[in-house]
């Protein structure tokens, strides 16, 4: 594994036990010796400790402050940014001319600048992206620093013992915080569905800190296999699988986070890459549509699964995107494209696994209800 | 006991062989979330598909390490498929066979080959 690159934490994931493969260019632990299963249960009942440090962070400024870079990011993202709060968080995308999706991204306004966290497999094409259409903007991508998340109902008492002030944040605030390691730039978020926090702590100190959370007895380190099963079952679409260049926002049912002023009859309206479909798609609605199932019986339906309409004959009417089994729903479950008439909650779908059509039933995502600070 | 590459284990007791699969294999797979058994009766070809096992991880399958038929099949994992983890070398055997071709026992692996192949 010579040729990947590798985050702060990778020494003491090795001293951790963890099974370690290749993801996104970097070496990460797919699992610590707990396993998949009791490390996502572990994360649902107390908290998990996650290093994120492969994705991309990065700092946005302008002479115009970050109204300014707000301005000029809503060029690329349809997302109403000039109007977010300081010190507040928002999901967006970048979309591309046809309408789909380049990479999904969260984005923060942090006073007098933006601070954006992206996709590891994305992260050079999307700041090349910027550099090519935010004129008068200075993107920073930051690589002195490391990324972790603490997720779970326990997150917000084991880093208040620490740092009181983060027990006061809600979803999606925003903090930048002096700690015993360093400036600390911390958001109430997460990929888990959970309550907790995602840290951007100086490379140089987040094994320290990465110790002292672990040291917490209610704190467990969690790899990327659980990470991918807590994120389905929070309904989160996982980019380059649930979403990518050929889903449109509307069919991957992310519409919540196209805020009015960006629709049509909006103030700013459209300015975007992709908006005559977007648009057109938010008014008429899109032809299929990313949805939650539920296949019977106990086999998981997993990535690339074709979906049909029916139990004999007929061509695939969609896909699946994500599949595997749920441990906190202790049952499979999936999510996928499907046709507008199929997309109803309670409809009934065959996935063909191994040459048979297995019933999957059409759910409201989340499979498991968010535990957010709201 | 002997062992195949694949990682299956078996256990001849008169005309009947246990298969299951080793630790390491176990191990390898991660938590085992669903088993798909098959039906007792089946006469089997040596390298035929017979266990469905899904994990945390990915699908895979166990093959017929024999030819012969089967004779038995451990219901019990198809409620708990977890057990696969706890005991694979004991209460998560797959499934019982008559081979029909004993002799083929004497190709694979006794322990101490098999633990120097997995190394």
């Amino acid at each position: 594994m010579s040729d990947l690159n590798v985050t702060p934490l990778n020494a003491l994931h090795h001293e951790l036990g963890a099974r370690m493969v290749p993801f996104a260019g970097y070496e990460m632990p797919v699992q610590y010796p707990l396993g998949v299963m009791k490390e996502h249960l572990h994360c649902r009942a107390r908290a998990g400790l996650f290093d994120v440090s492969h994705m991309g962070q990065v700092i946005l400024r302008a002479r115009g402050g970050y109204p300014q870079v707000a301005r000029a990011m809503e060029g690329l993202v349809p997302v109403d940014l000039l109007d977010l709060g300081t010190m507040r968080q928002r999901y967006g995308f970048f979309t591309n001319d046809d309408g789909g999706i380049l990479d999904d991204l969260m984005l923060a306004n942090r006073g007098d600048h933006m601070f954006a966290v992206v996709n590891a497999a994305c992260k050079a094409d999307d700041i090349a992206h910027m550099r090519a259409n935010l004129s008068g903007v200075e993107i920073e991508e930051i690589t002195d620093r490391a990324l972790l998340a603490l997720q779970g109902p326990a997150a917000e008492g084991v880093l208040a013992a620490m740092l009181p002030g983060v027990a006061q944040m809600r979803f999606m605030d925003v903090a930048v915080l002096p700690s015993d390691h360093g400036e600390l730039w911390i958001s109430r978020s997460g990929y888990t569905g959970e309550d907790g926090y995602e840290i951007s702590v100086p490379a140089d100190q987040a094994e320290p800190l990465a110790r002292a959370l672990l040291a917490h007895a209610d704190v467990e380190p969690i790899g990327l296999g659980a990470r991918d099963s807590l994120r389905l079952e929070a309904g989160l679409c996982l980019y380059g699988h649930d979403i990518d260049t050929t889903t449109s926002p509307v069919e991957a049912r992310l519409a919540w986070a196209i805020q009015k002023v960006r629709r049509a009859g909006g103030a700013r309206a459209g300015g975007f890459p992709g908006a005559a479909r977007i648009l057109q798609e938010l008014t008429d609605g899109a032809p299929r549509a990313r949805v939650g199932l539920r296949p019977e019986g106990r086999a998981p339906m997993r990535e690339g699964t074709p979906v049909f309409a029916a139990l004999e004959g007929g061509e695939a009417v969609g896909h699946v995107t994500s599949g595997a089994f749920g441990p906190t729903i202790q049952g499979p479950v999936s999510m996928g494209y499907v046709p507008r008439d199929r997309a109803t909650k309670g409809t009934t779908v065959y996935g063909e696994v191994r040459g048979r059509r297995m019933a999957a039933t059409v759910v409201a995502l989340p499979f498991t209800p968010a535990n957010f600070k709201r | 006991m002997k062992f195949t590459e694949e990682h299956e284990w078996l256990r001849a007791e008169g005309d009947v062989v246990t298969v299951g699969i080793t630790g390491h294999a176990a191990e390898q797979l991660g938590d085992v979330v669903f088993v798909e058994l098959p039906e007792v009766g089946t006469m089997v070809t040596r390298d035929d598909e017979v266990v469905v096992i899904e994990s945390v991880k990915a699908a895979s399958d166990i093959r017929a390490p024999l030819d012969g038929e089967i004779v038995e099949v451990n219901e019990a994992l198809v409620d708990e498929p977890g057990k696969v983890n706890e005991d694979p070398l004991g209460d998560a055997w797959f499934f019982k066979m008559k081979p029909s071709e004993p002799g083929q026992m004497d190709e694979y692996m006794d322990e101490g080959a098999y633990n120097d192949f997995i190394g």
